[in-house]
């Protein structure tokens, strides 16, 4: 039988974590992710699975962390929202350089600065395009529902330990906050067997001790790391290409939209067809790596495409990218921690691409 | 009472020359040659090996770990 | 005697542990760093955990401390080496963890973390290298710097009014409900680096009884900073390090030693 149970998003990725075989989470409290631990600590994962759950100092020590735990090979997440992000990013980019797996969540917040509490998808760029110093890349989930809240806990330490590489759950406010049904799935045992070729278990007696580090004061081994981690950064892109399409078979204007602004979207394109205006959606999973041929291919075939995000346009640089030259491509968005409504959606549909 | 007599060996090669082992020893056998190694370091060695008592505060106290002492126990 | 009878296996009294590897230490001539590292690792051996330690290297000329010290190791980032080691130690409770740390790793950059894994009772141990000065980035002030230390961010010498004071980390430590052993040594001279080995080992036993944090703090010379001699640089810790810094155990068991 399933097992349903209606939860706030930062509730359901905190299930989801512990189902998944999550072996520990450090966090920070932060505005409004701060149920992600609260729902941990309630729930004693110590108890249920021998999960870890610690509050740290700061949203620096957290990262700091869960890099020395997934240096043990364990599966180890944090979470924060967008100035605790911002915290992070050294720690993220030692992450990336070492190779270690982890789960990260932005549940994003309106910015600069301390910004707002309320939702945004201004970390858009800091999320697919560094973040951190070096040459780096996250694979970044975007979650549209509650359901892939817990969902994307499994999916995301996947991919971690497929890649060896920090996986970023970017949420909101919004999706973080909602409550809907979630369909729960079976518990997930803990990883018992840890892979000697990089994990810190202690050197075994005859073996080569393990180094885990981002360090390599010589220039030229550095180089071959960074050949090492764009090739694997490549065979991600060629492999992990996640996105959803609504309404693209007759559709002549696209939406494209992650995230809450997705189910916005949704909303906009039942109201544009029933005043006959055929619009379509993709939804980007992974934004990165972006679905950049699946859009090129939808392209050609549209009047208009509109990238509806809650920034000033940052996905819409991508979309211009893989959409090619052309195709009338706009941006519309809320700024700040502001919702747009899907009468604005498709009133900016209308204004910018089929009006003008 | 039993005598002890020692003798140290140093990695010349890894010897730095700081000369914390000259001062560390009791009976002023160790001094800093002339020579340099390789890297261009005076380097420490026993210069009166007939004082060696073996005590190892010379190895003790490198920095470099490049000494290594041996001792044995004379009957009178 | 000749020295070919004296040289044998069978009359060897000390070598350099096998914990510590062969490479060539990338430390300056007569720099403490060297002996402090050799200690931590005879301390293992002896205690036989090798196969059950893991180490956090720090940033500063210790960062490479892993291509020395033949554990498994991570390096972490300036001053998050508590918060690594209690996310290890989390994950390996009946592992032994510790960190190696510097004066500006661990008392300024990484204050909040030392003291906050040091409040939570991490059953960790933390080898704090003293040395009052920034030797990889070139001699600069430390927060462990003394009044009047000439340094190349302070080149009048530390001035209290406009610089602050000198910071007592281990001092501080040992008020916390968390630590249990917390102690003070150097490594100058023969008799200071067995005493220092026997805090250290009493810091990882402590570590083996899940007692909470223990601390050695190793006042140590930095004689390329300091722009002296390496025997002269010591002669200069003990006159004016150790009187502002003295030696010694600050916390045993968790019990505050007198008039601390």
């Amino acid at each position: 039988m399933k097992e349903l149970r209606l939860m706030k998003g930062n509730e359901a990725v905190a299930e989801g974590a512990i189902r998944a075989g999550a072996d520990g989470y450090f966090g920070y409290p932060i505005t409004p992710q701060s149920e992600v631990m609260e729902y941990l600590m309630a729930q004693q994962p110590e108890k249920r699975t021998g999960m870890v759950v610690l509050q740290a100092e700061s949203e620096v020590a957290a990262i700091n962390m869960v890099y020395g735990a997934a240096s043990t090979g364990k599966r180890v997440m944090t979470s924060s929202s967008s100035p605790g992000i911002s915290l992070m990013q050294e720690g993220i980019s030692y992450l990336a350089g070492a190779e270690l797996p982890c789960l990260l969540l932005n549940v994003a917040r309106g910015g600069p600065g301390l910004g707002t509490i309320q939702p945004s998808q201004a970390d858009y760029f800091q999320s697919v395009k560094g973040g951190g110093h070096g040459d780096y890349q996250l694979i970044v989930l975007a979650p549209s529902s509650v359901q892939e809240m817990f969902d994307f806990a499994f999916l995301g330490f996947d991919l971690a330990f497929k890649y060896r590489n920090p996986v970023l759950m970017l949420s909101d406010g919004l999706i973080g906050q909602m409550m809907e049904k979630v369909e729960l799935c079976e518990q997930l045992p803990r990883v018992t067997h840890f892979d000697r070729s990089w994990t810190l278990t202690g050197k075994p007696d005859g073996q080569e001790r393990n180094i885990v580090t981002s360090l390599d004061l010589d220039a030229s081994r550095q180089e071959i790391h960074n050949q090492h981690l764009q090739e694997k950064y490549r065979q991600c892109k060629e492999n992990e290409v996640r996105f959803e399409l609504l309404n693209t078979d007759d559709a002549e204007y696209l939406f494209v939209a992650y995230g809450s602004s997705a189910r916005i979207c949704q909303k906009a394109i039942q109201l544009g067809r029933e005043e006959g205006i055929k619009i379509g959606l993709l939804r980007p999973i992974t934004l990165w790596p972006f679905p950049a041929k699946p859009l090129s291919e939808l392209a050609p075939r549209m009047k208009g495409i509109l990238s509806v995000e809650q920034s000033a346009g940052q996905m819409v640089e991508d979309v211009r990218l893989s959409a090619g030259c052309g195709v009338h491509i706009e941006h519309y968005g809320r700024m700040g921690g502001m919702i747009p409504t899907p009468e604005q959606v498709l009133e900016n549909l209308k204004k910018l691409l089929i009006t003008k | 009472m039993a005598k002890m007599k020692g003798a140290i060996v140093v990695d010349i090669e890894k010897c730095k020359g700081c000369e914390v082992c000259r001062v560390a020893c009791p009976n002023d056998v160790i001094a800093i040659a002339q020579e340099v190694n390789h890297k261009g370091y005076h380097y420490a060695y026993q210069e009166h090996q007939e004082n060696c008592v073996g005590c190892a505060n010379c190895a003790v106290v490198c920095p470099d770990g490049v000494i290594t002492v041996y001792k044995v126990k004379l009957s009178d | 005697m000749d020295i070919k009878d004296i040289i044998k296996p069978e009359n060897l009294v000390y070598q350099k542990t096998p914990l510590m590897t062969d490479k060539t230490l990338s430390y300056c001539p007569g720099c403490g760093h060297g002996t402090a590292h050799r200690i931590v690792m005879e301390v293992i051996e002896e205690m036989g955990i090798q196969s059950e330690t893991i180490g956090v290297a720090p940033v500063g000329c210790s960062v490479l401390a892993y291509d020395f010290m033949n554990v498994d190791m991570v390096g972490a980032s300036h001053g998050r080496a508590p918060a690594v080691a209690t996310g290890i130690k989390r994950c390996w409770p009946e592992k032994f963890v510790y960190t190696y740390q510097g004066d500006g790793d661990l008392a300024a950059i990484g204050t909040a973390e030392t003291i906050h894994a040091a409040n939570r009772g991490e059953n960790i141990t933390i080898i704090f290298i003293n040395n009052g000065i920034y030797g990889m980035t070139g001699g600069q002030m430390a927060p462990t710097t003394l009044e009047g230390m000439k340094t190349s961010t302070s080149p009048y010498g530390r001035d209290l009014k406009s610089m602050g004071n000198p910071l007592k980390m281990t001092e501080l430590l040992a008020q916390l409900p968390g630590t249990c052993y917390v102690s003070r040594q150097s490594v100058h001279s023969p008799r200071n680096v067995r005493r220092a080995k026997k805090a250290i080992r009493a810091a990882f036993e402590s570590q083996k009884a899940n007692k909470g944090l223990s601390l050695v703090e190793i006042v140590s010379n930095c004689n390329s900073g300091w722009k002296m001699e390496p025997v002269a640089s010591n002669e200069w810790m003990v006159e004016h390090m150790f009187p502002f810094y003295p030696l010694g155990d600050l916390k045993v068991d968790g019990k505050l030693v007198n008039n601390q």
